[in-house]
Parts: C-alpha cells; sequence; structure tokens
C-alpha cells in the first residue's frame, strides 16, 4: 500500500459527484485521469480524506463542436482531444500542444479537465487554452459561473475552483476567419515537461494585415504578452517583425531558475520558440486564407 | 478498513477480489492475481514498466486503483503468447533481435508495442520511438528494441494478409 487510507467514492452522475464535493468540501479531492494526483499520493504528499472519482460519470465526456466553438467536457481523456476530427481541423494548437504530454500511456488516462484543474507551471493545456480565449464552466451544488482562462490560473498549482466546485467543461470560441496557430516547447527529454514553451495565434485581413494575436509563455501561471498582441495589430507580417516582436515579449518574462535551466536560459529560449510559433502560425493563417479565396 | 468488490477481466479469464480503495491495480494484479509479470519500478508513472491494457488501452496499472478497474478487460504480458507453447511474434523478435537485457522493462514495452502495432500498423522508425518513449529501457539503447517491434510488424502484416 502505497498511499495513505481514504474513503473512496465513485458516483455516476454529475448530481451525485457535486453532492459529495459539497458534502465534504475541502476534504474531498476529485480524481480525474490520476496522473498527477495518484503519483502525489503515492509520494503521500497528499492524503485526501474523500477521493471523489469522476471516471464513472460518462456524461463529462465529450469534445462537441457547436456553432463554430468547441465544447469539451473535463473528463474527456487527452488522447481522445487529440485524436477528435474537429480539434484537427480548426484548433490545431490543442492538437500541437497535447501531443507534448507526457506518453501515449499518460494521454490514455489523463483528461483536459484535470491538466487544467491541476495548473502545474509550463504544462501544455493551460498554454493553450490561454491562448485560446477558452473558459471554464465551474459547478457546485448550488452554483454554476463560468471564468476565463485568466480568472482561472491563479497562481502555481492554484486555480479559481473553490471548495464543493468542480470543473466541468471548457468552453474554446470559434477561432476568427483566416486565423492560424502553433505550439512550441522545447524540453531535455520526450514527454518532460517544458523547460520553456510559446504558444501563437494570429489572424490576419483580407490585405494580410495581423488583425488579431495571441501569444502566450509558460510560466508559473500562462503568461500572455498582451503588450505584442497588441503592438502587431495592423502590421504586415514579416520575419523582422516576429523577431523584434519576440525579443521584446521575453526581456522581462518572468521565468524561475531551478536545476534543470536557469532563468535566463528559458528567456533566451523562449524568444526563439516564440518567433517561430508567430511565424508559422501567420503561415498557417496566410494558407487558410489562400484557401478561402479558391 | 472498508473493503470492496471488484470484478476484473485478465486475459480472457474473469477474476474476483476484495481490495482496499488504495491498493494500486498493480498490487492487485501481482499480489492478489499473481500476475507478476506485470512489473513495479518507479511507481509514480515515470518508468512504464507496470503498462498493462485496460480496454485495450496501454496505461500506467500503479496510477490506478484496483477499484477502477472494476468492470474493466485487462491484458498483463501473461497473456500476449498465444499458447503455453508458442511465443506473439513481438515475443519472438525480441528474443531474435536481442531485444532486452535484463528484461525488467520488457512486459510494458511489448504491451505498448501490441497496442501501438494495433493502432499503426505499418510504424515508422519515429512513431515507434514516439510509442515507447513512455517506457524507460537502461540496458539495451533501444535499437534492438525498435528494429523487433519493426520485424514484429512485418510478421503481423503477413498474418493479416494470409
Amino acid at each position: 500500500m502505497k498511499p495513505a487510507s481514504f474513503d473512496y467514492h465513485d458516483p455516476s452522475s454529475l448530481d451525485e459527484a457535486l453532492e459529495l464535493m459539497a458534502q465534504f468540501g475541502d476534504d474531498a479531492r476529485p480524481l480525474a485521469g490520476g496522473q498527477s494526483l495518484v503519483p502525489l499520493m503515492n509520494f503521500r504528499l497528499l492524503r485526501p480524506a474523500h477521493l471523489v472519482d469522476l471516471n464513472r460519470i460518462d456524461a463529462l465526456s465529450y469534445v462537441r463542436e457547436k456553432n463554430g466553438a468547441l465544447y469539451i467536457g473535463a473528463m474527456t481523456r487527452q488522447r481522445q482531444l487529440e485524436r477528435a476530427p474537429a480539434v484537427a481541423q480548426r484548433w490545431l494548437l490543442l492538437q500541437e500542444a497535447t501531443a507534448f504530454i507526457g506518453h501515449v500511456q499518460i494521454r490514455n488516462r489523463g483528461t483536459v479537465g484535470g491538466s487544467l484543474a491541476h495548473a502545474f507551471p509550463s504544462a501544455e493545456l493551460p498554454i493553450a487554452m490561454a491562448t485560446l480565449d477558452a473558459s471554464m464552466v465551474l459547478q457546485s451544488k448550488k452554483t454554476r459561473r463560468v471564468v476565463s482562462a485568466e480568472e482561472f490560473f491563479v497562481s502555481t498549482m492554484s486555480t479559481a475552483i473553490e471548495p464543493g466546485e468542480l470543473l466541468t467543461e471548457i468552453r474554446v470560441p470559434a477561432p476568427p476567419d483566416h486565423a492560424g496557430s502553433s505550439y512550441k516547447e522545447v524540453n531535455r527529454r520526450h514527454g518532460d515537461f517544458a523547460l520553456a514553451a510559446a504558444a501563437a495565434l494570429v489572424a490576419l485581413d483580407d490585405s494580410g494585415r495581423i488583425v488579431r494575436c495571441r501569444l502566450t509563455f509558460a510560466g508559473a501561471t500562462p503568461l500572455r504578452a498582451r503588450e505584442v498582441e497588441r503592438s502587431l495589430v495592423g502590421e504586415m507580417p514579416s520575419a523582422a517583425l516576429f523577431e523584434e516582436a519576440a525579443r521584446h515579449a521575453t526581456e522581462k518574462l518572468e521565468q524561475d531558475s531551478d536545476v534543470h535551466a536557469s532563468a535566463e536560459y528559458r528567456r533566451q529560449a523562449s524568444a526563439t520558440l516564440a518567433r517561430r510559433a508567430l511565424s508559422q502560425a501567420a503561415e498557417r493563417a496566410a494558407q487558410r486564407a489562400r484557401g478561402a479565396v479558391q | 478498513m472498508k473493503q470492496r468488490e471488484v470484478r476484473v477481466t485478465v486475459n480472457g479469464r474473469e477474476y474476483r477480489g476484495s481490495v482496499e480503495p488504495r491498493k494500486l491495480l498493480t498490487d492487485f494484479l501481482r499480489d492478489d492475481l499473481g500476475f507478476t509479470g506485470t512489473h513495479v519500478g518507479c511507481e509514480q508513472g515515470v518508468c512504464g514498466a507496470c503498462t498493462i491494457l485496460l480496454n485495450g488501452e496501454p496505461v500506467r496499472s500503479c496510477l490506478l486503483f484496483a477499484v477502477q478497474a472494476d468492470g474493466a478487460s485487462l491484458k498483463t504480458v501473461e497473456g500476449l503468447a498465444p499458447r503455453p507453447d508458442q511465443l506473439h511474434p513481438l515475443q519472438e523478435k525480441f528474443w531474435e533481435l536481442h531485444a532486452l537485457q535484463c528484461g525488467f522493462c520488457t512486459p510494458g514495452i511489448l504491451l505498448t508495442a501490441e497496442a501501438l502495432l494495433r493502432e499503426i500498423p505499418e510504424p515508422s522508425e519515429s512513431e515507434i520511438r514516439e510509442w515507447i518513449s513512455g517506457n524507460l529501457c537502461r540496458c539495451t539503447g533501444y535499437v534492438n528494441i525498435v528494429s523487433a517491434i519493426q520485424e514484429a510488424a512485418k510478421v503481423l502484416r503477413r498474418k493479416q494478409e494470409t
């Protein structure tokens, strides 16, 4: 036996799960894919008194496209998201980012909601969701609210989810017309957490000028480069433009030093990744625009 | 301590057990059911030695509680060979091409490879490396493992054709 003992609950409906979360409050931990929670329990770094296993709630597992937007049930497996046809067509960023999560075996169990709720620094899905202006649906027995990615990610491994609440759905708005996106990261070994990561979304108008831009970096929480995003609007994409934007966005980027890499290295790597992500996103946007004309 | 009943199908046969909810699936398979081919390495989801197939998909059995597998169909390395006197093509090629030395990682890699070849019957070298990146081997350097999977893929494809 590795984990400390706990009371196990496996509700088959969301209502039952919310009832249990209301009843046990802070003493309860929801169990999604378990790819982060169970190691923490095996080390006994976490000893929840009650474990509310969400894996029997089939109604929380779906990827749906409605009115151009994407609705993802919190218990959708990462591998399911990665392979969803709608994702491959219109939300390539999600597919690219998800492919970097751990390994096939991990993504077969790991869930979209679990990764977001765990909010580990430099995890892929939080960065992708922040770039796509996603919002999160948080439900408790009595309440239901929708929070933006910005409000959701509070700090390292801390989110806006209150005791008694569960993250139930992720909503990704329709990407703008003529938009392209790209996710880049650098790590030491396949499947490791990113040393640095950048995600970009670029949308172009008919004349090829940038009408919308998103640029997000890995950090304690996903770090949006808002100033640079705004400064790129109205510009024509070019290598020089993105080089300068990437440099500017990473000059004072908040990065930590640890045994794997210094903050300075991470800033430099982030600049290179941002340049590549912006260029590729713009290229894909231009391809889309050409496709639309034909 | 409250016990829970668990009913699972392992390698096509049904088993029942009574477990504490905190018992990991790896330990249930090994200690309660005797499937010691499922190896216990890091017990934190990193090494892949405990990889089994859960309803056909490779997963870490050290990151699942046995209670979660209730009603599921599992496959361990003991269920890979078709008969006691015959090896699975993957096992055959691992043996032939010296794709193992100490053998500790082998059960996890075999099951991952089995799922890979079902999904991608003709994988490229990079696809093979991508799939087995979640299984650590400290002996071989992976070169022979990749070759063995490629060779087994050929055998399986030929079998499909006939």
